[in-house]
């Protein structure tokens, strides 16, 4: 909807009609009464004191307890600031650290060339309305519709050295016993490294579903005619996608990339569900999971764990705003 | 014109139900925020939103009520017995206490992990009276932090129920105690009689006698011991086992309370031991669970498993759980041998600081502590063995025989690394992650990854 906005940009229009009877009725009401007063000052004041609520009181309270060490027993006076601290632990005695962060890139980068390029490929592929697009579109889109902790369930399932399915699948095919054999078995979640590339897989599965169906929308809005003039003036159809209708879709892009960083560094639900992050699959949420909750309650310690997943987010959300705001400003 | 005039008093109703649907909103928000922070220490709340597992207990305390001469009041009970076992015996139990006592009990039983996960914030808000937890540091820590309330006064009835081991195994840092135990169950060699029989194998009473039993079983196309660390905690049983063997039982627990140190030389030799070890190990542990492992043993694809007796649960049917049975891990020929030492890890319970009826608490530990309790848990959960010595044991299967003889057999009795040193440094941030860097690469260099672990145990906050 918004993209066929661009093009013709009705929202100008309309919103250039309105005021001139705006403006007539704004003498009326010149004066807000009491009670519209207060029905502004509730409408902006309850969103404002919820956002100040749930969204900074928590960052400023997270930041706060990063330089401080408690174990989350006992009053706010049990409380001791330790200043750097714990960003000093974190770099220098705390191993796990900079494998969950590389990860996080990782899984960033991943998504970023690969699973999102392969949704907008399939959303591509099934847009030029070939026999049986739904039933694929369906295929597709369906584990979207899965939490990535039944994610994780399944790719154990499937990923079980002895008893998993691609084991045993090969077995089936190859007759060779040694494809389930403790020894020579391949371990897909046991192997670091390995094992990562598997969640990945696991979790791009899903990724490239969302990322067909947010772009497939986005094409189905593209105006037809745009594409016939491209190929009245001899495009062909790459010209087209990248020349044409890649351009058009610049808002839905812009969502796209948006929703690739946000899924990137939330992950978390199918590592903590395979093995609570460890043995090469950390990631920074999934850390600051294992520190702050359970009986270990290292609460300062994964609070400077948050505070460095808080500024890796920073960056995207920098660059959404800029992309929004500047929009609007324009 | 007419609309246009419409339109203010629309736009006016608008802005009402705006205001209203913010506010509800706002509302909403504010309080799913607040249930947000309550849903932290879920124990009581989730339990008290899943009535059915209080159910039973509940009727039954009803029931008994109506016998019962006089009702002393009522006390609830948080528990982490979720599996249906062990819940259907505790609340067989607590139905007893209230046949005899008269005093009503409810019982709240949470999920077993998300018990552990959610226990810091369950204790400070409004815990129940009694909870279900482990003997070792983990019960250590809560009475040092004043979540717990002391009941020296119950041991002096129950103390001659128990030997000098469980006494100590529930008194704190401070001399008090603030534990009951209930039952234990030892980590052992576990092995399944009739395919030993017809391999021919013999019990191995030495690490010698054990490494010969490898290459036989190796030469015979299994894997000699299953072995599974997907989950991190199971290795520590393993370490445990060959810290206690070569070092002893003191600097074992010296050790995890922190006055030892990691890179001491002796743990340095627990680790070679270990890597020596490692070519009878399954070689593939890192993506196997301890039920894949245990699954092993009982398809006879592996000889041996040292587990706790709980991998008995494996077992599909009642003749397969006859077949197995189970030694203490091998000596190594040290002066330690006759310790004997082995990891039994106490279950039983305590009372939360905040317990509202501190009387009728007390009369359920004294109960809990009493013989008939392990009596009547025990009846409907045969896995594990009584804590109690004045217990009946003439209903014992042999594997709970078996488990007893080997409790007793055993001159020193560790919780598990995981119950005997600090949260912090045992779970998936710390120990866990440790010991799999071992298993992925058991030739690096020790000292290195010994200085690892010293370095991490130093960085967290004192105690």
């Amino acid at each position: 909807m918004s993209s066929s906005s661009v093009p013709y940009a009705p929202p100008a229009a309309a919103g250039g009609a309105s005021p001139s009877t705006g403006r007539k009725r704004r003498k009326r009401f010149s004066l807000l009464t009491r009670r519209d007063k207060l029905t502004l000052g509730l409408m902006v004041g309850i969103p404002a004191f919820i956002h100040i609520f749930l969204i900074w009181m928590p960052t400023l309270g997270s930041i706060v307890l990063s330089f401080t060490s408690w174990n989350g027993i006992g009053g706010l006076d049990k409380i001791k600031f330790i200043g750097f601290k714990n960003y000093e632990n974190l770099f220098s005695n705390y191993p796990p650290f900079w494998p969950a962060f590389e990860n996080n890139l990782i899984w960033l980068g991943a998504f970023l060339l690969i699973a999102t390029p392969l949704g907008m490929l399939m959303a591509v592929i099934l847009d030029q309305n070939l026999k049986g697009t739904r039933i694929y579109q369906s295929v597709l889109y369906m584990p979207v519709v899965l939490s990535l902790a039944i994610v994780g369930f399944i790719a154990q399932l499937m990923y079980s050295p002895n008893m998993g399915f691609i084991n045993n699948f090969l077995v089936a095919v190859t007759g060779d016993p040694r494809w389930t054999a403790s020894g020579t078995a391949i371990d897909w979640l046991g192997t670091p490294g390995l094992n990562f590339a598997m969640v990945l897989i696991a979790a791009g599965w899903r990724h490239v579903g969302y990322i067909m169906v947010l772009y497939l929308a986005g094409l189905k809005s593209v105006d037809n005619t745009l594409r016939e003039a491209a190929a009245i003036d001899g495009a062909n159809a790459r010209q087209t996608f990248f020349r044409v209708v890649f351009p058009v879709l610049a808002p839905i892009n812009v969502v796209v990339l948006v929703v690739t960083i946000i899924e990137s560094l939330r992950a978390f639900d199918i590592v903590y569900i395979i093995n609570k992050g460890l043995n090469g699959l950390g990631l920074l949420s999934v850390l600051i999971t294992n520190n702050i909750l359970g009986e270990a309650s290292l609460i300062g310690f994964g609070s400077a764990m948050a505070v460095i997943l808080l500024l890796i987010s920073i960056g995207p959300i920098i660059f959404y705003l800029y992309r929004t705001m500047g929009k609007e400003a324009e | 014109m007419a609309d246009l005039g419409q339109r203010p008093v629309s736009r006016r109703t608008l802005l009402k139900g705006g205001a209203a649907v913010a506010a509800l909103g706002g509302a909403s928000a504010f309080l799913a925020a607040c249930s947000g922070s309550t849903a932290t220490t879920a124990p009581s709340a989730a339990a008290s939103a899943a009535p059915s597992a209080a159910a039973p207990s509940a009727a039954a305390s009803a029931a008994a009520s109506a016998a019962a001469p006089s009702a002393a009041g009522s006390i609830t009970f948080g528990s982490n017995y979720s599996d249906p076992v062990p819940q259907k015996a505790f609340a067989d139990t607590m139905a007893a206490f209230t046949t005899k006592t008269g005093i009503q009990c409810t019982i709240n039983t949470v999920e077993h992990n998300k018990f552990q996960d959610t226990i810091n914030a369950y204790l400070q808000a409004t815990p129940d009276d009694c909870f279900t937890w482990f003997a070792g540091y983990r019960m250590r820590f809560f009475a040092a932090q004043g979540l717990a309330t002391d009941i020296s006064d119950v041991w002096q009835t129950i103390g001659a129920n128990f030997s000098d081991a469980f006494k100590t195994a529930s008194t704190g840092d401070d001399g008090k105690q603030y534990f009951v135990p209930l039952y234990n169950y030892p980590w052992v060699v576990i092995y399944r009689k009739s395919f030993w029989q017809e391999k021919g194998y013999q019990v191995p009473k030495t690490i010698s006698d054990f490494t010969t039993l490898g290459d036989q079983m190796k030469k015979d196309g299994l894997i000699p011991l299953a072995f599974a660390d997907k989950d991190g905690w199971p290795a520590m049983g393993t370490f445990d086992i060959l810290n206690m063997r070569l070092n002893g039982y003191d600097f074992h627990i010296g050790l995890m309370a922190g006055k030892e140190k990691w890179t001491d030389p002796k743990v340095v030799a627990v680790f070679q031991e270990w890597a020596k070890l490692l070519p009878y190990f399954d070689p593939q542990p890192l993506g196997l669970t301890w039920q894949e492992a245990a699954q092993k043993l009982i398809n006879k694809q592996a000889g041996m498993y040292f587990l706790g007796t709980f991998a008995g649960q494996q077992a599909s049917d009642q003749a397969t759980h006859d077949d197995l049975d189970f030694f203490p891990w091998p000596l190594h020929g040290t002066q330690y041998d006759s310790e004997m030492a082995i990891d039994a890890p106490i279950d039983g319970f305590m009372v939360s600081a905040k317990a509202k009826n501190v009387d009728g608490a007390k009369a359920a530990m004294e109960f809990l502590g009493s013989p008939d309790a392990p009596n009547i848990y025990l009846k409907s959960d045969p896995n594990d063995v009584a804590a109690n010595k004045n217990a009946d044991t003439s209903g014992y299967n042999a594997f709970q025989k078996s488990s007893a003889t080997i409790i007793a057999g055993a001159n020193k009795i560790a919780q598990f690394l995981d119950r005997d040193t600090r949260p912090d440094f045992a779970g998936a941030n710390g120990m866990q992650q440790f010991l799999q860097s071992f298993l992925k690469n058991p030739t690096q260099d020790l000292n290195k990854f010994l200085s690892g672990i010293q370095g991490f145990y130093d960085s967290l906050p004192p105690q």
